[in-house]
């Protein structure tokens, strides 16, 4: 037998754990310190309103939450690198690329305070909402990838996925697609190590899951998810691909849910407490604080400050929240179609009605 | 004018879409040089080019759902699924993003979508090729579903689908894409989608059906006719929404209702139809509702696929037991 095809996946990291930087040359934007206090003030006020979200939800005032706390340099970096005309096409806890884009916290709390409101977001309009469905939105990403191609447009549609995700069809069809279109995309598997309680071992035997690109001739990268010099690095080299006509890239960012899967779970059931212990030593916010106060951009007077500012600015959030109050009853039929047919307006007048009523 | 059967007229709809609208794609398996297996297609990769009219991979969930991204990102996409049974991979996009996407984004996104399909029995097709699954459709909000029972009509309203602002199933009865050709002007005109045809006028009873079976229910009519019986045939067409307001003032003249459909009986689209006449015309009836449809099996392999679909002769059954009620 002979080789006919042989393959190879890359990592990128530039922060280890301790903030130290592993390799000497840094990307262009790393250079510039006022753009790692950006994204570092954008993690520091995505944990702030993380830990607010949880509280809300223990205290009856917000519904079922995902949380994303250790998964903020990913999403943060996918946020920073991307252009608004981009479209996102987000699982459900990538806040940090939302709110980076223009997404308003509140209206993420709308959202899981059941209610649709949330998903009318601020920021690019054609962004999507929310996908609760595993790796239904990788295919809705291609659509729009598609759509961009076709209109030779210089726009890029970037998706995000869990490690349970890259199980489906869905995920498999949409790389296979992307590879086979050359569409302009970029798919992100974040790699959190666990699909709720299942760990990575018992979802794939892949020794890495950015090898899975292979399989739809595409080019997959691993990368340090909890480095957001290496997530933004390679981001940008993706979508610059992209943007350029040379196609799909899938990045695997090497994350870990510290939280609970929502907050309806309760990982302690069935996940190691050292094994959480260790990854809270490796969570993003440590070393790219420690790598700011090393390079003298950062300090403790300034890291004060800044929590204050976040809680005071997630109060004001969770205010506006709160100030939202339920939709109107007839919004239910309202939006359902561009022309809502005659039976359905005769369901909504029975429904305003009845809540009339009964009050 | 040229007489056409309802395949060519389904291939002339999406070629007037497209030369009139930029925004118009259609996409499938083998939609492309190939013209699609029945040749819905035919010709429309040769005439608009291969970025209008895209062979997909082999994947319909990917069809379904990358339509819903394009039609979000603007642009109207038509898609075809190949066989019935191959649709259901397809159905979780639908259900999920395609009929949901603008009410949970409060009208910020929509999706124009066309998702065509060929639908139920009668060809002698292998397995999985033959199913009626517009209940399936019709039960998910947010999406349109409608069934063309001619050529006219299937112009008619595939041109109304393209152009509609959000999501329609558009299932093609596979039995009438080369039957009873029929004069169909490419004018551009669209047919109302949410209404209902009445094919027949009669004074003694409504007979209520959509898709090939319009095709057995007429000619139960017209053989009826002769006997001195006046059926009033109404197509439904769009089978959800359903267009209640023809059906209800067609029984209150009639007083008595026969719903034919080839799908199973079990929660069919014709269970809807008997349910809403009962809640809203039963003073009206004078027998009981009857319906003349599938059996609640799996579609069978092709040596009895005639004795699953409702046949003329069932169909006049059915009618009589209404009459003599």
């Amino acid at each position: 037998m002979k080789t006919v095809a042989s393959f190879e996946i890359k990592y990128q990291q530039y922060l280890d754990p301790e903030g130290n930087l592993t390799q000497k040359k840094l990307p262009k934007f790393a250079e510039n310190h006022d753009e790692l206090l950006k994204m570092y003030r954008m993690m520091s006020f995505v944990r702030v309103f993380d830990t607010k979200s949880i509280a809300l939800q223990r205290t009856g005032q917000l519904g079922t939450y995902a949380s994303c706390l250790g998964h903020e340099a990913t999403h943060v970096g996918i946020g920073a690198a991307m252009q608004p005309e981009d479209a996102f096409f987000p699982m459900y806890r990538e806040y940090g690329a939302q709110f980076w884009r223009g997404v308003k916290p509140h209206e993420v709390l709308l959202f899981w305070g059941g209610d649709e409101r949330g998903n009318n977001f601020s920021g690019p309009q054609h962004d999507f909402a929310w996908a609760v469905p595993i790796a239904t939105q990788f295919h809705h990403a291609a659509g729009a990838a598609m759509a961009f191609k076709l209109r030779g447009e210089k726009r890029v549609a970037v998706s995000v996925i869990g490690d349970g995700g890259t199980s489906q069809g869905d995920f498999y069809e949409s790389l296979n697609a992307a590879g086979a279109y050359q569409l302009p995309a970029v798919f992100v598997i974040s790699n959190n190590k666990w699909a709720i309680s299942v760990p990575l071992a018992d979802q794939t035997a892949c020794e890495t899951l950015a090898q899975k690109a292979i399989a739809g001739g595409i080019e997959g990268i691993q990368v340090d998810g909890n480095d957001i010099i290496a997530v933004r690095d390679i981001m940008e080299y993706a979508l610059a691909k992209a943007r350029s006509g040379k196609g799909p890239t899938l990045v695997e960012a090497l994350t870990y849910r510290i939280s609970d899967h929502t907050t309806a779970d309760d990982a302690t059931r069935y996940r190691d407490k050292d094994e959480v212990e260790d990854a809270k030593r490796k969570e993003p916010l440590i070393r790219i604080r420690k790598y700011l106060m090393d390079i003298g951009a950062w300090d403790q007077k300034k890291e004060d400050t800044l929590l204050t500012e976040c809680a005071a600015q997630m109060d004001a959030e969770v205010k506006l929240y709160k100030d939202a109050g339920k939709p109107p009853i007839e919004s239910m039929f309202d939006h359902l179609f561009g022309n809502l047919p005659e039976s359905l307006v005769a369901q909504r007048d029975a429904a305003v009605a009845e809540a009339q009523h009964h009050g | 004018m040229a007489k056409v059967a309802m395949v060519e007229a389904i291939a002339m709809a999406m070629a007037y879409e497209l030369e009139h609208d930029p925004a118009v794609v259609v996409l499938g398996e083998d939609v492309g040089v190939n013209g699609g297996v029945f040749r819905a297609t035919s010709g429309l990769q040769q005439r608009f080019g291969k970025q209008r009219v895209m062979d997909t991979p082999l994947a319909e969930a990917l069809i379904a759902g990358m339509s819903i991204g394009m039609a979000a990102m603007g642009m109207k996409p038509v898609a075809e699924i190949q066989f019935s049974g191959f649709i259901y991979p397809a159905v979780d996009q639908m259900i999920n993003h395609a009929g949901r996407l603008r009410t949970r984004t409060r009208g910020r996104l929509h999706v124009p979508m066309v998702l065509r399909a060929p639908s139920g029995g009668g060809i002698h097709a292998p397995e999985h090729h033959s199913e009626s699954n517009e209940a399936l459709f019709a039960h998910m909000p947010g999406i349109r579903t409608v069934m063309p029972s001619s050529p006219a009509r299937a112009y008619g309203l595939l041109l109304a689908a393209i152009r509609d602002p959000d999501p329609v199933v558009f299932l093609e009865p596979t039995r009438l894409y080369r039957m009873n050709k029929q004069e169909v002007e490419d004018n551009g005109e669209a047919l109302p989608l949410d209404t209902c045809f009445v094919l027949r006028e009669g004074e003694d009873v409504t007979l209520v059906s959509w898709g090939a079976m319009i095709h057995e229910t007429l000619q139960a009519a017209a053989k009826l006719a002769e006997q001195g019986v006046g059926c009033e045939v109404i197509d439904l067409a769009t089978v959800s929404p359903i267009d209640f307001e023809t059906i209800l003032e067609s029984v209150e003249k009639t007083g008595r209702l026969v719903i034919i459909h080839e799908a199973p009986k079990n929660c069919g689209v014709g269970a809807e139809v008997a349910a809403t006449v009962a809640e809203k015309a039963i003073y009206s009836l004078k027998a009981p509702i009857e319906r003349v449809t599938g059996y609640d099996i799996p579609m069978p392999l092709f040596k009895l696929e005639h004795d699953y679909m409702p046949s003329v002769e069932r169909v006049i059954t059915g009618i009589r037991k209404v009459l003599e009620a």
